[in-house]
């Protein structure tokens, strides 16, 4: 099977995530401002909730096709120590990240996410192409 | 505490499984597929994982028209959702920090939060140093601010 069908039943599930927590909480699911906020200290029973549901998802993959999903990683640690420092200072000043700006912004049709989802698609592709091209 | 203190966790516990189940199951949660996505120029290009972007806000669409004819969510008394609007340096400076930062090493918050018990030394070195990165540039913001 393509790898299609997952990735689209996979993104309509994070959609269908982001619907109840809005339409039931009144809340957005944008995970770097739940993490943000649940490490400074604000609304933390409910930022802490939905953290522990999202640990739990591999596991509960695991629990429905009887392997944990496939998880690659080759970078370099001083390298991984440097994207997670840029994606924590970054998706802090930029109020969101790919959930917050490219799920629910742009379903929200907002020009600022829209904005901020065009911005770290071209970094993130200039980033990983060029990372690429080195090594 | 008001009435529905008890079912908003609830809530948020089950939105918290849903998301943590769909990225593992949509490959977002390995960072070797992301980069392969990401990255035009490695020969193989994995253009699939657009496909996590445009299912989820297909899906999205609907519910944020469905919130639009609400006073109020279901379990409480207000919406709290973003009021800034301006496409201002911070926004931009920020994305793009964010953006290069994901095509480092593949890894945004969810996704890495969500595999953060899978026992992987690399996902738990990105999320100590994206927490750090988080509650670094909070404190200098707060710092601004007075």
């Amino acid at each position: 099977m393509t790898p299609y069908l997952p990735s689209l039943f996979g993104g309509m599930l994070l959609g269908l995530s982001a619907v109840l927590l809005l339409v039931a909480n009144g809340r957005i699911a944008g995970i770097s401002g739940i993490v943000g906020r649940l490490l400074g200290g604000h609304h933390v029973p409910g930022n802490l909730a939905f953290v522990i549901g999202l640990l739990s998802g591999p596991f509960l993959y695991a629990a429905a096709y009887g392997h944990l999903p496939n998880i690659t990683t080759v970078t370099p640690w001083p390298l991984v120590l440097i994207a997670g420092l840029l994606v924590g200072v970054g998706t802090r000043m930029g109020s969101g990240c790919t959930s917050g700006h490219g799920i629910l912004g742009l379903a929200r049709f907002s020009k600022r996410s829209l904005a901020a989802t065009a911005t770290f698609l071209i970094a993130g592709i200039a980033a990983a192409t060029t990372m690429g091209a080195l090594g | 505490m008001n009435k529905y203190t008890y079912q908003r966790l609830l809530v948020a516990l089950i939105a918290g499984a849903i998301f943590g189940f769909g990225l593992s199951l949509s490959g977002m949660a390995d960072p070797a597929r992301v980069l392969g996505f990401l990255n035009l120029a490695s020969g193989t290009w994995d253009p699939s994982l657009a496909f996590v972007l445009g299912g989820a806000v297909a899906v999205a669409v609907p519910g944020v028209m469905l919130q639009h004819h609400m006073r109020k969510p279901l379990l409480d008394q207000e919406f709290h959702l973003p009021q800034k609007t301006a496409i201002d340096g911070r926004l931009l400076t920020g994305s793009a920090l964010f953006g290069i930062g994901w095509g480092i090493a593949g890894f945004c918050p969810g996704p890495a939060v969500s595999i953060l018990f899978v026992g992987l030394p690399a996902v738990a070195l990105f999320v100590a140093a994206m927490a750090i990165g988080m509650i670094l540039h909070d404190r200098l913001a707060a710092g601004r601010s007075h």
